[in-house]
């Protein structure tokens, strides 16, 4: 893997850890399965791009795509808590509404950033490279996430999330609302992934409504891995494993990109392939690892 | 003073399953009764303690609490009124949060979770005393998470979480019928004690008649929906296992007599 390569793998690891800690709110602590990421990720790039070239500041653009990813987010916990729609189901009208109403904020299928200002630009102007400035700015932001998430859940609201997640009846009992938490964190799950939306089109130049495909598979495939590698014992520990979780999953695709063997290379087309037999070696790994030291 | 009249509860209402679960009860709880409740299965007893707490929507009737009318509140606004322990171990903690985590959400019962933190350091001082007169000694492992312990502790940790803040009224749902004897015993006795301490109102169902007699200044008995017996104080006093037999052999006629053994 060339330096450009591993670089490049940092800075998607770091961008998409918004995401990954975001599916692990809704998966790990609330247990509700959201696959809502995959609408409100392109959703963050396509507000952030059209509000560049509108001409606000790029690191105002990140707040509103967190705004949008949250509103988007309480939709499907509406729908979930309020409704009476099965979670998954529900999340799953969010996703495939949101495709229209990126293309209606978009005005089209893809904007593109060039020569517009990005967050990105301050850092590039000290001179310290392209290739370096994208890991490091989107690996402060995220570990700033990290360390804001890892506060909330110790608050009492963190608390009754929590709760909420494994004990519903016990939390009522306790006089929360219950949909109430729901909604604002699965609100706030897609707000970050929405960030994530927002960090990559700025990236990489371009915020495209077909951007989402596949986002929630690469999220839980991150978070599974991470457990897997660093453990979930606390909750600083699995936000912890969440993150690098993120980065080993796109350092094991960028190996995988640049391996070649004889003739035979993989292509990004087979991305999809590589991240599911990712996440069935994360998960029977474990399994298989417990067997043969019991015997 | 909690005043309940005229609750009707239908389950599977129009369907070839409709049972009417509780047929329009009436009772007045004062303050500071303790009260067991007791009848054979299918009575409406848990029923009636579930629609005291709005886990069921009520089809009809009224729940005053000290004159507000809470028929219509959901379940968690309830709980700023209402605690509850069931039968059920696992149900009132959290098991993946610490113990003092889980006390804390307890201490905070009907208020605000807000973006404060969960645990505040003057809150251990508190948990400590309340958990030592458990006698478990939990007040060491304030950090321990809730799964570590057994179904007992837990029980005995849900009973001071229903009273760290002191309800209006207190529900039991048979909480020692899944502990072992010895165990339950204990949990019992906790049960006394707390709402001795705090002279707290409470409504106690319990399949065993014994303990139902010992406990408490009241007793009812519900069958098919309705309260068919309800003594209190010195009435109750004198009553024996015989006695309540005797009552529910009156209103069970003769399926009564294949459950004698499992009573007794």
């Amino acid at each position: 893997m060339t330096y450009f390569a591993f670089m490049g793998a940092l800075e998607q690891g770091f961008a998409y850890g918004f995401l990954v800690l975001g599916v692990y709110l809704t998966f790990r602590v609330l247990d509700f399965p959201d696959l809502t990421v995959d609408g409100s990720l392109p959703l963050g790039a396509a507000v952030s791009a059209v509000a560049i070239t509108a001409g606000f500041n790029p690191f105002l653009s990140l707040l509103f795509a967190l705004l949008a990813g949250f509103l988007a987010g309480m939709v499907t916990g509406f729908l979930s808590t309020k409704l009476g729609i099965l979670h998954l189901l529900a999340s799953i009208l969010t996703m495939i509404a949101l495709y229209s109403i990126n293309l209606r904020i978009m005005g089209r299928p893809n904007i593109t950033l060039l020569g517009k200002p990005t967050i990105l630009e301050p850092l590039i102007n000290t001179g310290i490279g392209m290739f370096n400035a994208a890991p490091l700015l989107f690996g402060i932001f995220s570990t700033l996430a990290l360390l804001l998430l890892l506060w909330l859940l110790h608050t009492a609201f963190g608390l009754a999330m929590q709760a909420t997640g494994a004990n519903q009846q016990m939390i009522t009992s306790q006089g929360v609302n219950t949909d109430r938490v729901i909604i604002l964190t699965v609100g706030l799950s897609n707000g970050l992934a929405a960030v994530s939306g927002a960090l990559l089109c700025q990236s990489q130049g371009a915020a495209d409504v077909n951007m989402g495909v596949g986002t929630i598979v690469a999220g839980l495939a991150s978070v599974i891995v991470g457990e897997t590698l660093f453990g979930c014992r606390t909750i600083g520990r699995a936000l912890l494993a969440a993150l690098l979780g993120s980065l080993i999953y796109r350092l094991t695709i960028a190996l995988a990109l640049s391996l070649k063997l004889g003739q035979f290379s993989f292509t990004p087309s087979d991305l999809n392939l590589l991240t599911a037999l990712l996440v069935v070696a994360a998960l029977t790994l474990p399994k298989l690892r417990r067997k043969v030291l019991s015997r | 003073m909690i005043e309940i009249t005229d609750l009707v509860k239908t389950f599977h209402q129009g369907s070839v399953n409709e049972v009417l679960a509780l047929s329009g009860i009436s009772l007045q709880v004062r303050k500071g009764d303790f009260i067991t409740v007791i009848g054979s299965n299918g009575a409406g007893k848990s029923t009636l303690l579930n629609c005291l707490a709005g886990s069921y929507p009520i089809d009809s009737g009224h729940i005053l609490i000290e004159d507000q009318d809470v028929s219509r509140w959901p379940e968690y606004k309830r709980a700023t009124q209402i605690s509850r322990v069931f039968q059920d171990p696992l149900l009132g903690t959290c098991g993946p949060l610490s113990i003092e985590q889980n006390l804390a959400l307890a201490n905070r019962r009907g208020k605000y979770h807000g973006l404060k933190r969960g645990v505040q350091r003057s809150d251990r001082e508190l948990f400590r005393n309340q958990l030592s007169q458990l006698n478990l000694e939990l007040e060491s492992r304030l950090k321990d998470s809730v799964g570590l312990l057994s179904g007992g502790q837990r029980q005995a940790l849900t009973l001071l979480m229903a009273t760290l803040v002191k309800p209006k009224i207190l529900l039991l749902d048979e909480h020692t019928a899944a502990l072992d004897p010895k165990t339950a015993l204990q949990v019992l006795k906790l049960t006394q004690q707390l709402i001795d301490d705090q002279h707290l109102t409470t409504l106690m169902v319990t399949h065993n008649m014994r303990q139902a007699l010992q406990l408490g200044n009241r007793l009812i008995m519900l069958h098919a929906g309705r309260v068919i017996l309800d003594v209190s104080g010195e009435e109750k006093a004198a009553m024996t296992v015989e006695d309540l037999l005797e009552q529910f052999y009156k209103v069970r006629g003769e399926e009564f007599v294949s459950d004698r053994m499992l009573l007794v």
